[in-house]
């Protein structure tokens, strides 16, 4: 009440004051999104048109086309590409491989570190933490070095497990651990829960909404790398999308098919968008929830 | 159902002592209060019965069974916690029926555990609800729930009324006594609250320091402290400990102020050795006819409705606490004649701040 009598006579100056984010938000946005419209519009053109450097600001009539040339084909009009349909499948399969197991290696040993007294359990946790020192770029040709003794080039065992290591996930972990109470656990103790059960029946559920959010930001990491796949990868059929689009713009301006890279870049970027969807729901549940 | 005895406990963390070896056979139905004040041990002890805490020295004996090497879910115990710890990703249902369901309890049977637990704790409405769209009353009751379904040979409680505000936990205190008198399972009972102790106690532990000052029932503990420390401990407001010397006949002791009280057992034999004197408060009365007292000067008058509470200073700067019952009779400034009921007197070792047994 008092609030409504203070605000009244401020109003127009509270609406000026609202509005100065709102615009603020509204042109990033645009910034934004205006690349993203650009590549979709592109998608819906021939070559030709792109080609000649004006594109239009509206649809076009050549979206089917270009987009099931680019699935399914592997020849534009000026060069020869690996079909999207393959490059997405080894996509998904490298970044569903690296974030499922990423979580799952992290987890447990989150688990062991912070749930159990075992011999050198500091050292183990310091090697773990050292790792963060070492991501792939840096120990890349030692990697690399093993993955090919191995034999798993062009496999994608050697394009995911390389990566799987990593101590990002297993620190985070440990410190949400670390905030369930003591009591908790001792009370799972005297249900008669043992350590697998533990894991499983109460640990895990109250893991759910953070292993939803590094899913997200995994799956994406795993999408997104590039400096491994190209070196890993020879043969064409193994190409990851990113790898694709990089070789399909790197062969020079002018025999590039714009429209086929137009429609490719629009297929590269819905799973990470499917997943941030998707996995929005547990993110929001898990706010609202607000249990611990 | 079962016996709980403790033989000889010890604990130590590394060079410290935590409990010193307590010695105590609880009886089978009997409810036992540990009480003591912040530090002293009783979790740590409680915890030691229930396995989740390793046993330095001694023996803790289950219905007859050495638990000392057992995992917590073997020794037949349930546990209370005082931040409930419920399951927060289970409901109500499912928290109080996850130890049955571990054990392979079949799920007929398990119903109608719950479905008995739910009506005697009235949780009925809840069983679907998350522990998170509970009072923190009700939170405690579906622990005690998950206690009681587990129909377990002892109840240990580790302070489950502590995070509840002042009138819940009086009424939960009620439901506790209501509950035992209904289930008669032995338990064991941690609280530094002397009220839930002389409530629900059949007997009363008082621990100190890791050892155990006194074992007895709450009015034991309160008519006969066994200690200095007990006689401080039990008793609000606090008994009041006064530096005296038994009369060379005997037959009564001498306050400071040089009042002479007498003695309701003469002790001839400890003629002139000093004592500490204690009288509790509610025993100190005003005395008509002014005899065989010392005039005490009111600082502070506290009317409590119905009781008085005055702040009272001996001739010799000691201070002096009295409770009355009713409103206020003096103000502040007055000099009271006060004396105390007769046999209302405690006498402790000056040393050892043990009871001299009358
Ligand atoms: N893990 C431990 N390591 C070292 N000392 C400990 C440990 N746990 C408890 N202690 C010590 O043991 C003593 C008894 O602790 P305990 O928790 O049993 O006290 P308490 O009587 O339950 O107190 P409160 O009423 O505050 O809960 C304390 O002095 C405490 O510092
Ligand atoms: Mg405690």
């Amino acid at each position: 009440m008092s609030n409504a009598h203070m605000t009244e006579p401020r109003t127009t100056g509270r609406r000026l004051i609202d509005l100065v984010p709102h615009i603020v938000l509204i042109v990033g946005v645009l910034i934004f999104a205006f690349p993203i419209y650009v590549t979709l519009i592109g998608s819906t053109w021939d070559a030709a048109t792109i080609g000649r450097g004006s594109l239009p600001m509206t649809p076009g009539a050549e979206a089917w086309t270009n987009y099931s040339q680019a699935w399914s084909e592997s020849h534009g009009e000026r060069a020869s590409y690996t079909p999207v349909r393959l490059m997405l499948m080894n996509s998904l399969i490298m970044a569903l491989s690296i974030a499922v197991g990423k979580i799952a290696i992290s987890i447990l040993s989150a688990y062991a570190v912070a749930f159990f007294r075992f011999p050198l359990r500091m050292v183990f946790f310091w090697m773990i933490f050292i790792t963060l020192m070492l991501p792939v770029e840096v120990r890349i040709i030692p990697t690399y070095k093993v993955v090919a003794d191995l034999g798993m080039i062009d496999s994608y065992a050697g394009l995911a497990i390389p990566l799987i290591a990593s101590a990002t996930a297993t620190l985070l972990f440990r410190q949400f651990f670390l905030t369930i109470p003591d009591e908790l656990v001792e009370a799972a103790k005297i249900d008669g829960a043992g350590p697998l059960r533990f894991f499983f029946d109460i640990l895990l559920p109250l893991s759910k909404t953070n292993i939803a959010a590094l899913f997200v930001i995994l799956f994406i990491y795993g999408w997104n790398q590039y400096l491994w796949p190209l070196l890993v990868t020879n043969s064409a059929d193994m190409e990851t999308i990113v790898i694709g689009i990089t070789k399909m713009i790197g062969t020079g301006e002018a025999a590039n098919d714009w429209n086929l890279i137009m429609a490719t870049t629009v297929m590269a970027m819905l799973p990470p968008v499917a997943v941030v969807v998707f996995m929005q729901r547990w993110f929001i549940k898990g706010l609202v929830d607000s249990e611990k | 159902m079962a016996t709980v005895e403790i033989k000889n406990v010890r604990k130590s963390y590394g060079p410290v002592e935590a409990i010193k070896g307590i010695d105590i056979a609880i009886q089978d139905g009997e409810f036992l209060v540990l009480l003591g004040p912040s530090g002293c041990g009783k979790s740590t002890l409680l915890r030691m019965v229930a396995g989740l805490e390793s046993i330095t020295g001694g023996q803790v004996v289950i219905g007859g069974r050495v638990v000392n090497d057992l995992e917590p879910k073997d020794r037949d115990i349930a546990m209370v916690f005082q931040n409930y710890a419920l399951y927060p990703h289970m409901s109500v249902f499912d928290n109080m029926a996850y130890g049955l369901k571990i054990r392979g309890v079949d799920k007929a049977e398990i119903e109608s555990r719950v479905a008995k637990a739910a009506e005697i704790l009235e949780l009925g409405r809840f069983l679907t609800r998350r522990p998170s769209q509970l009072s923190g009353g009700q939170r405690q009751r579906v622990a005690m729930g998950r206690a009681i379904v587990r129909e377990p040979a002892a109840f240990l409680f580790d302070e489950p009324l502590s995070n509840l505000d002042a009138k819940l936990r009086t009424q939960m205190r009620i439901e506790i006594k209501r509950l035992q008198d209904r289930l008669g399972i032995t338990s064991l009972y941690v609280t530094h609250d002397q009220v839930e102790a002389m409530t629900l106690a059949d007997r009363v532990l008082v621990m100190n320091h890791g050892v155990a000052e006194q074992i007895g029932t709450p009015l034991e503990v309160y008519q006969r402290p066994a200690s200095l420390f007990v006689a401080g401990f039990i008793g609000s407001p606090p008994m009041n400990v006064l530096d005296a010397v038994i009369d060379p006949s005997g037959q009564g002791v001498m306050m400071p102020g040089g009042a002479l009280l007498p003695l309701a057992r003469p002790r001839p034999s400890d003629a002139n050795r000093p004592v500490k004197l204690g009288i509790r408060p509610e025993h100190l009365a005003i005395n008509e006819d002014g005899l065989d007292t010392s005039p005490v000067l009111v600082e502070l008058v506290e009317a409590l409705g119905a009781d008085t509470v005055v702040y009272g200073r001996l001739p010799d700067g000691e201070p002096l606490l009295i409770r009355m019952s009713g409103l206020p009779s003096c103000k502040e400034g007055d000099r009271l004649a006060v004396a105390p009921q007769p046999g209302a007197l405690h006498l402790f070792d000056t040393a050892t701040g043990r009871r001299l047994e009358d």
